[in-house]
């Protein structure tokens, strides 16, 4: 798995896409930095831009990886190698390098612009954190639409739609519920319906840093106790791993039934 | 400069009446007035009475009845024992304690016992002692003219309905306290009916309720003190004219928390100061004629909150920055005026490079008013799709107020 | 060295092997896989290499079933049909990654010399021709020492210069005591190199023996002229090819 792990690294760290991406993530932080040299305000700037964009590249170069190496892939289960690592190795460079591009990109610019010693080197740790568990997961997904679909189209499609769905629909479809039942007591809900999207929850993760004072308005007890204690900061980095495991284990499930 | 001081001096000497006149008498735990009590009893007025050291258990309260000074040398402690009933009074004018701690006092819950109590008098000055686990700590009443400074002041408060006031004044004037450190009771320091009186450089924290709180109390002015970690910073309720300059309000979290609040206020003046991490930073409520200016808010959860019957406050010259929202209005009224100030959530242009921004700002967000409606709401704060509600509200307002606006928000920051 | 035992496999509704038995024993053969497109030819040969996982069945390589292994395909070369490499790999750099992913001794420096690949090995290999990159292709399957080669159609896209190339490198597989399995459409290659057919149609095995009795089954002039019959026959021809060969052998 390491030397696969190994190659599809090699392959991609040449690949023009990545180095877009990377390319993408420097020019936008240093030009960020350009338009004001307020740490906080890159900061929130780039968890906006962070929190759309990555899990949106993650799927889309996912997908886009796994169909364009797909002869790669025959070429590899021809030879005396266990399927399993195969699959795990190409996800792991693939969503490794990626996860390198983002550290690169979005960290050499804070880095340069004095984030180590600033109040804001935990914040901006645990953007970068959340970045590269949001590809990790983003990734996993891809894999697994394309590795369910093999029509290109339907793939990329579904990709996308899975995006859009994590991304916006979600929140849109949680905040109506919200709002229609707000005679209800909807603590628990709200919380469980958060920890169901990663992308939520690696939001939360950031906003604990950013909003707590305002997440401390909240008169409800169990908001408290799990916003306000490193109890919620726990289940969340827990629950962003099951993602990442459970995409993996449907991976794994997956490749080990499908016929090339 | 120099001889301002020297007269100022004389000044005081001339004013204390009891200053480098009196006797010195001296109270030991071995010697001939072995109870402070019976010293002060022998003491003529203006005299000083000193108390060297020891722990005096006290079961009936001292009382100070003559112009005295009355003075600690080592730290001697005076002792409650867990009793129910006042620990030292003070019933003349013109009385100085200094240099004591006073300690361990029980809970009443029919009369509002205090470590020090003071009624009736003028010109007591009360510095330099400390106050540990005291019921009320320092308690005057229709005091005229007094001094409260450098006292620490140290309480053990669990709940607000059993517990004491660290600074209590009640229908007071012409007060000034400063310097004190103040935590662990029901409000760090109390005014009711209290005017003309000033508060300064003190460090208010930990407690239960208010870290200051001012109750009908006109013409006072708080100026330099840190308000952090209590219920809640400073309430000002019911009051007139009163100057609130270069304070501190950190850290006050919680479901009906704020830095400031001010409640049925007029003609008050809000200047230069922090308001930072708190979950709101000015609750404002039935307040009219208020002047913001050159304040900082920074990262509370509501930088300013405005409930309904606001009329004719200015904001301005104010820096907004990171806050989760700046301003969450109820019933917007048009005679207030928010113009002219660093928002750092501002996204627009200055062309003529004037420092003004071309583009009006509108500090109130339509998830403010989504939260409002469901609190639980708050969870979604930054998500696209709450960034989308907003920056469609922004563009075409509906359920935000239309008036609510900076027409001349500024490019830079101007504090700091 | 190979058995297949009551293999079927079906995509979805197509059924593309139904119940097919065979064994493949002999060292030092050539057999040729034949039949038209969609017959089931490389889903057999897929199959072989786990790649295809048959709904029904057993298939066995060097005495022990496959299913859940990997370390027998230590034992094979394979060429797949298609020569589709990673487009940001350069020549020397493919070669070097599969030596380094299966470990065992390879042999690359002569087919290079053979194919005249020298000059193209630091080229990447999107920028080959089709004909350069089967080449290449041919080099992954030939450089290892190992008792069996499957060939999905080696001789695609290739000039005549490197099939003469491609026949002897056969013809020495065949002497060094090597089973050799190969798909393709060119019925001279087959009648010069195989020892055996294996024909395939609609995921049946059709016809199994040597060169020789087929064409004699069919009467044939050649292996396309008899290949053509078997098909025309195919109607009917269940019966009377068993027929056939049991007279023949």
């Amino acid at each position: 798995m390491i030397k696969i792990l190994k190659y599809t690294l090699f392959d991609l760290l040449r690949s023009r896409s990545l180095l877009f991406y990377l390319a993408f993530y420097l020019a936008f932080t240093f030009g960020l930095f350009g338009l004001s040299a307020d740490i906080q305000k890159v900061l929130i700037s780039m968890m906006n831009v962070m929190l759309i964009l990555v899990p949106l590249i993650s799927t889309m170069l996912g997908v886009m990886y796994y169909y364009n190496s797909r002869e790669f892939t025959e070429l590899l289960l021809a030879q005396p190698i266990r399927r399993r690592d195969i699959f795990l190795g190409q996800f792991m460079g693939l969503s490794g390098s990626m996860a390198m591009a983002l550290v690169v990109g979005v960290g050499l610019p804070f880095v340069w612009f004095g984030v180590g010693t600033s109040p804001f080197f935990v914040q901006f740790l645990i953007l970068l954190g959340s970045g590269v568990v949001l590809t990790f997961i983003f990734c996993a997904l891809a894999f697994f639409i394309a590795l369910r679909n093999e029509d290109r189209i339907r793939g990329f499609g579904l990709a996308i739609l899975v995006w859009l769905v994590f991304a916006i629909v979600y929140d849109g479809v949680f905040l109506l519920a919200l709002a229609l039942w707000s005679d209800y007591p909807l603590e628990k809900f709200a919380l469980a319906t958060s920890l169901l999207n990663p992308i939520d929850l690696s939001r939360i993760l950031i906003m604990l840093q950013l909003d707590i004072a305002a997440l401390m308005g909240f008169t409800g007890a169990v908001f408290k106790k799990f916003l306000g204690t490193a109890l919620g900061s726990a289940v969340a980095v827990g629950v962003l791993v099951l993602w990442v495991l459970g995409p993996l284990a449907a991976i794994h499930a997956v490749a080990a039934r499908k016929d090339f | 400069m120099k001889y301002l001081v020297v007269w100022m001096v004389w000044l005081w000497i001339g004013l204390w009446p009891c200053s480098m006149k009196g006797a010195s008498w001296w109270v030991y735990g071995k010697c001939e007035w072995t109870d402070i009590q019976s010293a002060i009893e022998r003491a003529a007025p203006c005299d000083t009475v000193w108390v060297n050291g020891g722990v005096w258990r006290v079961d009936h309260p001292i009382v100070i009845d003559k112009p005295l000074v009355v003075l600690g040398k080592n730290r001697p402690i005076i002792d409650g024992g867990g009793g129910k009933g006042d620990l030292l009074l003070i019933t003349a004018d013109d009385v100085e304690l200094s240099g004591f701690t006073f300690r361990h006092m029980g809970i009443n819950y029919v009369e509002d016992v205090a470590a020090v109590r003071a009624e009736s008098v003028r010109n007591v000055y009360i510095h330099h002692n400390v106050l540990e686990n005291t019921f009320f700590a320092i308690y005057l009443a229709h005091v005229r003219g007094g001094e409260v400074a450098y006292n620490r002041i140290v309480g053990g408060a669990v709940e607000e309905n059993n517990s004491g006031n660290a600074i209590h004044a009640w229908y007071c004037s012409e007060l000034r306290i400063h310097h004190n450190e103040v935590q662990g009771h029901r409000d760090g320091i109390y005014f009711e009916f209290v005017d003309e009186s000033r508060i300064y450089n003190n460090h208010s924290h930990d407690n239960l309720r208010y870290g200051l709180h001012f109750m009908f109390s006109d013409d006072d002015v708080y100026y330099q003190n840190t308000f952090a970690h209590n219920g809640a910073g400073v309430a000002v309720m019911f009051s007139r004219r009163i100057h609130m300059w270069q304070n501190r309000f950190m850290h006050n979290w919680g479901g009906a928390s704020f830095g400031l609040l001010l409640k049925e206020i007029y003609d008050a003046q809000i200047q230069g100061n922090t308001f930072s991490k708190n979950t709101i930073g000015i609750f404002v409520e039935g307040s009219n004629r208020i002047q913001y200016r050159h304040n900082l808010f920074r990262a509370n959860g509501w930088a300013i909150k405005m409930n309904g019957g606001c009329m004719d406050n200015v904001i301005t010259e104010n820096e907004f920055v990171y806050n989760t929202f700046d301003l969450a209005i109820q019933v917007a009224n048009e005679s207030n005026s928010y113009d002219r100030n660093y928002w750092s959530e501002y996204s627009g242009y200055d062309l003529d490079r004037d420092g003004v921004g071309d583009v009006p700002y509108r500090p109130v967000k339509l998830f403010a008013w989504v939260v409002q409606q469901t609190p639980e709401a708050m969870i979604l704060l930054r998500s696209l799709f709450i960034d989308l509600l907003n920056f469609s509200e922004k563009v075409s307002p509906v359920l935000t107020p239309a008036a609510v606006m900076d027409h001349q928000p500024l490019m830079h920051p101007l504090l700091q | 060295m190979i058995r297949i035992d009551q293999v079927s496999k079906s995509f979805g509704k197509l059924e593309v092997l139904k119940d097919i038995s065979c064994t493949f024993e002999q060292q030092g053969r050539i057999v040729a896989i034949l039949g038209p497109n969609g017959s089931g030819k490389t889903t057999l040969i897929k199959s072989i290499l786990g790649m295809v996982l048959p709904d029904v069945g057993e298939i066995s390589v060097v005495g022990q079933p496959i299913r859940g292994r990997w370390a027998y395909r230590e034992a094979i070369s394979y060429l797949p049909q298609i020569a589709r490499f990673p487009d940001n790999l350069r020549v020397i750099e493919l070669l070097r990654m599969v030596q380094d992913l299966r470990q065992q001794p390879a042999h690359p420096e002569q087919l290079i010399k053979r194919f005249g690949l020298t000059s193209h090995l630091h080229k990447r290999l999107s920028t080959l021709s089709g004909g350069t990159r089967q080449k290449v292709n041919l080099v992954l399957a030939f450089m290892y020492d190992t008792p069996l080669l499957i060939l999905d159609e080696p001789t695609a896209g290739l000039d005549p210069v490197a099939i003469i190339q491609l026949k002897e490198m056969l013809g020495q597989a065949r002497e060094k005591g090597k089973l050799v399995l190969l798909t393709t459409h060119i019925m001279p290659l087959v009648e010069e190199l195989a020892d055996e057919v294996v024909f395939l149609l609609d995921g049946r095995i059709k016809f199994r023996n040597s060169i020789e009795v087929l064409k004699h089954t069919f009467n044939a002039a050649n292996v396309e002229q008899a290949i053509a019959r078997l098909l025309l026959n195919s109607g009917n021809a269940h019966r009377s090819l068993d027929r056939v060969s049991s007279v023949v052998s």
